[in-house]
């Protein structure tokens, strides 16, 4: 359960993004997260929620772009998507594999509002 | 509203830490390696072995990682080697700032080997680079054959898988082959060593691997 330790992180870095002088806080926030990443999404989202309340971020809602995994052969070069757990090339089978996508967890916008 | 564009790593922070202590390692010639496991996988049992084995012939560190209690840390101690203990007061995983701060307390001047032990846990502590040269995850037979299919970031992560308990095997339904060969599945290029802490077997070959691994580091 390290989701609490991993929105504390997310909240760091988007207040530094906050322009200065804003009122009309956080409206969103935008993250990529990866199906590598070990990270349960609902239980980011409940502690993102518990700590941002009374804050500038409270009720910023907080959009989860999933990457699916994804890795490139080294034997025969192609590009695959890896299902069930099955760390092969999906082209030729080949187990000599570079992942590509799916340990992504990055913060990538915010939404502010800024009353325009 | 407007969008402001951030594209920044969450651990980023994390991850410039493990750097410096990378870089540290590094620079005193250590093979550093996270073992992680379950809790109760037997790491602290394996660390006893190979520190009986190693004693006198591979100067070697170890810094332990547990919720509560600096019990491990003690067990080690036994045996004449630095041991330091982190207490993460619940924390599910080590993070590199700790590492770095029990460094601190450990005089690396000639050591080869630094065994940092995480906190038994096989989620969390795949997300986390503490600076170490690999993850070596232990399983044991007793958790059952499919863990690596369940955890399958934690066996991608790793380099080496140690498969503990194996003196237990006629009493359990676990297969050893199929516990090879879902964390195979998961990575391919995992070396994979099979121990049990009570009769001493399969230890040898570990620590000879760690010897050879350590002097590789130096090169």
């Amino acid at each position: 359960m390290h989701e609490l330790s991993l929105a504390q992180s997310v909240v760091e870095i988007v207040q530094q993004y906050v322009p200065p002088g804003n009122h009309g806080g956080v409206k969103s926030v935008k993250m990529k997260i990866g199906e590598l990443s070990g990270v349960v999404v609902d239980s980011l989202a409940f502690c993102f929620e518990a700590i941002t309340s009374g804050t500038p971020l409270e009720g910023a809602r907080l959009d989860v772009e999933h990457v699916p995994l994804r890795c490139r052969c080294k034997t025969c070069n192609r590009e695959s998507d890896i299902h069930d757990n099955v760390f092969r090339c999906g082209v030729c089978g080949g187990a000599d594999i570079e992942i590509i996508a799916g340990r992504e967890l990055q913060v990538l916008e915010i939404e502010v509002d800024d009353g325009g | 509203m407007s969008v402001v564009t951030i594209e920044r790593k969450v651990l980023e922070k994390n991850d410039e830490i493990a750097s410096r202590n990378r870089e540290l390692f590094r620079s005193h010639g250590i093979f550093a390696v996270n073992l992680v496991s379950s809790p109760g996988a037997g790491k602290t049992s394996l660390l006893e072995r190979t520190l009986e084995h190693l004693r006198g012939k591979l100067p070697l560190a170890v810094i332990e990682g547990d919720v509560q209690t600096d019990l491990d840390a003690r067990r080690i101690e036994r045996y004449g080697v630095p041991a330091v203990q982190i207490v993460t007061r619940g924390g599910c995983h080590l993070e590199a700032n700790l590492v770095r701060d029990a460094l601190d307390a450990i005089p690396l001047g000639g050591v080869r080997l630094l065994i940092i032990e995480n906190v038994g846990n096989l989620v969390c502590p795949s997300n986390y680079d503490l600076g170490e040269a690999m993850k070596i995850v232990l399983a044991s037979t007793t958790e059952g054959d499919d863990k690596p299919l369940k955890y399958p970031a934690m066996f991608r992560n790793s380099s080496v898988l140690v498969i503990n308990k194996i003196d237990l095997l006629p009493y359990l339904s676990c297969s050893l082959d199929t516990l090879r060969s879902n964390a195979l599945q998961i990575n391919p290029s995992l070396k994979v060593f099979q121990t049990s802490c009570r009769t001493g077997e399969g230890i040898d070959a570990w620590c000879e691997w760690l010897v050879s691994a350590s002097s590789e580091e130096r090169k």
